[in-house]
C-alpha cells in the first residue's frame, strides 16, 4: 500500500509541475502585458515589469515563478495593487467550492439512485422515462436551465430568490442547475454498469439463496457496479468547479468565475496563473483521494499504477 | 438493448440505425436546421440584416417574426446566422479533434507497450485537469495572433493589388474569433476520441489480416492507413457525432461568459448571454432567451440522440 501511495503522490506532483509549466507558457504567450496601455510611456512599463519580475528572458521569469511557487507564494496581483493573489483567491474561491460541493453531493447520490432504479426496472416504463429524461438533462446546459428556472420560479411564481448564495433558499436553484446534467450522466453510467453486474453468476447465487432483488442489489451488486461512477468522480469535480462559473454569472454570485474572466481581460498574469494552479491543485488532490477510495473498494485492483 | 454478447456476425449497423426512430428523426431535424442555416440568410432581404432603431420589438411584429434585440436586429436572422456559427464551430472543431484524436489513438494502440502506456497516462492527466480553463487562456493567446495574421494577409493582398482578396480579409478580421474558437476547442477536445480509437486498434491489430499485411512487408504507417483506418471509420463517425455537441456546448459556455464569440458575429451562446442580460421582473424580453434556448436544446438533443443511435448500431459493447 505504501509504495502505491508514494508512487501516486509522486505522479501528482509531476502533474502539478506540468500544469504550472503549461499555464505559464500559455499565459505568457498572450500578447500584451498587464501594464501596457496606450498612454503609459515605455520606461514606466519597463519599471513596472521589473518590479513584478516580468522582465528578462521567459526562461528567467519561469525560474523566478517556480522559485516563488516553491515557497507557496502566488505573487501579487498586477491589476489590484496591494492585493496578493492568495488573498483574492481566499475571498472568491470558497463560494465556488461550496456551490461545487453541493452539486457534487446531489449528482453522485441522486445519479446512483436513479441509475440503480432504472437498471432494476430495465425496459419498463420507469426505465424508459428515466433514460429519456437523462438524455434531455444532458442536452440542456446550465446557461439554458439557469435563466429558465429563474424566470419560472423567481420572477413568475416568486417562490425563490433570483440570485445570491448563502441561505438554503438561495442554494436550491443554482444547485439544481449545476448538478442536473451530471445527475443524468451518472444515472446512465450506473444503469449500464449495474445491468452488466446483474447478469453475473454470483448474483444468480444470491437470488437462489432467496435474497430479494432489492437486497441482492443493495448488498452485492451495487458495490461492484459503482466502480465506474467512482472513476468518474475526478472528472466530475473538474466539470463542477468550472461549471460553477456559469452558475455564478447567472445567479450573480461572486466566485472564481469572475476572477478568471476579469484576469484574462486585464492580462493579470499572476492572478490568472494562481487561479489555474490552485484549482488544478485542488483537483489533483481530489483525484488522489478518489484513487485511494477506489483501491479500498475494489480489492481486485493490483496496487501498482 | 444493444448490449447483447458479441456475435460473430453482427447485424448491419446501418440497418439498425434506420430502425431507430429517434435517431432518424434527429437526422432529419439536423438536416433541416443545417439547410435553414446555410440557405436562410441568403433569402432574407438585406434590410433585415442591419441594426435599426426598432429596439426590443416583441415577436410577431411587422417584418420581424421573432422580434428584435437590443440593437434592433431581427432575431430570426440572428438565430440563423448564429446557427451557422454554432454548428460550424461544432463541426469544424469536432473534425479537428477527430484528426488529432484518431492519429494519437492509432499510434498509441499500434505501438503498444511503453509508448502506449505513456501516451494513455498523458491523456488521463489531461482528463483530470479542467480543460475549459486552458481553452480560455488558449483563446486569449491565439486571438491577437490570428488577427495579426489576417491583417498581414490583407496587407499582402493589398500590395499584390488583389482587391477582392483584400476585401475578404478585411471583412474577416472582425470574425476572427470564430477561427480562434475552432482551433482552441479542436486542439483540446480529442481525448475521448483518442481513447476509443486506441481501444479499437488494440483489438484490430491482433487480427489475422493485420498479421498477414505485416508479414507481407507492409510498413506500420501502411498498415494503419490501409487496413486499420477503414475498419475504424464507423466508430470514428459515431464519436464525431458525439463530439460535435460537446464542442457546441464548450463554445456556448465560453460565449456566455463573454470570452467566446463577440459582436458582430453571433452564436447561440452569445445570443443567450444577451438574452440573459435583459431579463428582469418588470418587463421581460422573454423571446431573446426562449428562441436561442430552443434552437440550442433542439440541436443538442438531436445530436445526442443521433450519436447514441450510432453508438448502439456500431459500438454496442461500449454503451457509455
Amino acid at each position: 500500500m505504501l509504495p502505491f501511495l508514494l508512487r501516486r503522490a509522486f505522479s501528482s506532483i509531476l502533474v502539478m509541475f506540468c500544469v504550472v509549466s503549461l499555464a505559464f507558457v500559455l499565459i505568457r504567450s498572450i500578447k500584451g502585458g498587464p501594464f501596457e496601455r496606450e498612454k503609459t510611456p515605455a520606461h514606466i512599463v519597463a519599471a513596472m515589469e521589473a518590479k513584478y519580475q516580468l522582465d528578462g528572458s521567459l526562461w528567467q521569469q519561469y525560474l523566478a515563478y517556480l522559485g516563488r511557487l516553491a515557497h507557496l507564494d502566488l505573487g501579487p496581483s498586477a491589476k489590484y495593487r496591494d492585493w496578493q493573489v492568495s488573498e483574492i483567491l481566499a475571498q472568491k474561491l470558497p463560494n465556488s467550492i461550496s456551490i461545487g460541493s453541493v452539486a457534487f453531493l446531489l449528482a453522485s447520490t441522486l445519479g446512483v439512485l436513479i441509475g440503480s432504479f432504472a437498471a432494476m426496472h430495465k425496459d419498463q416504463a420507469a426505465d424508459r422515462a428515466a433514460m429519456l429524461g437523462a438524455l434531455m438533462a444532458i442536452s440542456l446546459p446550465s446557461f439554458i436551465t439557469g435563466p429558465a428556472l429563474i424566470a419560472i420560479f423567481a420572477l413568475w411564481l416568486g417562490w425563490l430568490p433570483v440570485g445570491g448564495w448563502g441561505t438554503a433558499q438561495q442554494m436550491i436553484l443554482p444547485a439544481i442547475c449545476l448538478s442536473g446534467p451530471y445527475i443524468a450522466y451518472i444515472a446512465r453510467l450506473m444503469r449500464n454498469s449495474l445491468l452488466d453486474v446483474l447478469k453475473s453468476d454470483f448474483l444468480r447465487t444470491a437470488r437462489a439463496k432467496g435474497l430479494g432483488e432489492t437486497s441482492a442489489v443493495a448488498r452485492h451488486a451495487a458495490k461492484i457496479a459503482i466502480l465506474p461512477v467512482i472513476t468518474y468522480l475526478g472528472p466530475l469535480a473538474a466539470h463542477l468547479l468550472t461549471g460553477s462559473m456559469i452558475i455564478e454569472s447567472v445567479f450573480n454570485i461572486s466566485g472564481a468565475g469572475s476572477v478568471f474572466v476579469n484576469s484574462i481581460q486585464n492580462r493579470d498574469v499572476f492572478l490568472l496563473g494562481g487561479a489555474v494552479i490552485v484549482l488544478c491543485a485542488l483537483l489533483v488532490l481530489f483525484n488522489l483521494i478518489v484513487d485511494l477510495l477506489y483501491t479500498v473498494l475494489d480489492k481486485r485492483i493490483r496496487l501498482h499504477g | 438493448m444493444a448490449s447483447a454478447p458479441a456475435q460473430i456476425s453482427r447485424p448491419d449497423g446501418w440497418a439498425l440505425l434506420r430502425r431507430n426512430r429517434a435517431a432518424m428523426i434527429s437526422l432529419y431535424v439536423l438536416g433541416l436546421l443545417a439547410l435553414a442555416a446555410i440557405v436562410g440568410p441568403m433569402l432574407m432581404p438585406d434590410a433585415l440584416k442591419t441594426t435599426s432603431d426598432a429596439q426590443f420589438l416583441p415577436p410577431r411584429s411587422a417584418g420581424h417574426v421573432l422580434g428584435t434585440d437590443l440593437n434592433g436586429q431581427d432575431l430570426f436572422y440572428r438565430l440563423l446566422s448564429g446557427a451557422r456559427v454554432s454548428l460550424g464551430i461544432g463541426v469544424a472543431g469536432a473534425f479537428l479533434s477527430l484528426v488529432i484524436g484518431t492519429l494519437y489513438g492509432m499510434v498509441s494502440g499500434y505501438a503498444g507497450g511503453r509508448v502506449d502506456a505513456f501516451m494513455m497516462r498523458a491523456t488521463e492527466v489531461l482528463q483530470s485537469v479542467p480543460r475549459i480553463l486552458f481553452i480560455m487562456i488558449l483563446i486569449a493567446a491565439l486571438d491577437d495572433r490570428v488577427k495579426d495574421g489576417l491583417d498581414a494577409a490583407r496587407l499582402w493582398a493589398q500590395e499584390a493589388g488583389w482587391a477582392a482578396i483584400e476585401g475578404f480579409f478585411r471583412d474577416a478580421i472582425p470574425y476572427s474569433r470564430i477561427l480562434v474558437m475552432i482551433l482552441s476547442l479542436g486542439i483540446v477536445e480529442w481525448l475521448t476520441m483518442a481513447r476509443i480509437v486506441r481501444g479499437q486498434v488494440l483489438v484490430l491489430r491482433e487480427m489475422t489480416f493485420v498479421t498477414a499485411a505485416r508479414a507481407m512487408g507492409q510498413s506500420p504507417w501502411g498498415v494503419l492507413k490501409k487496413h486499420l483506418l477503414p475498419n475504424l471509420s464507423t466508430i470514428i463517425l459515431t464519436y464525431l457525432t458525439l463530439t460535435i455537441p460537446a464542442v457546441i456546448l464548450d463554445e456556448s459556455f465560453l460565449s456566455f461568459l463573454g470570452l467566446g464569440i463577440e459582436d458582430p458575429a453571433a452564436s447561440w451562446g452569445s445570443l443567450l448571454k444577451d438574452g440573459a442580460q435583459v431579463i428582469n421582473p418588470l418587463d421581460s424580453k422573454w423571446w431573446l432567451l426562449l428562441f436561442p434556448a430552443l434552437c440550442m436544446s433542439i440541436s443538442l438533443l438531436a445530436l445526442n440522440f443521433l450519436g447514441d443511435g450510432l453508438r448502439d448500431a456500431f459500438d454496442p459493447k461500449s454503451a457509455e
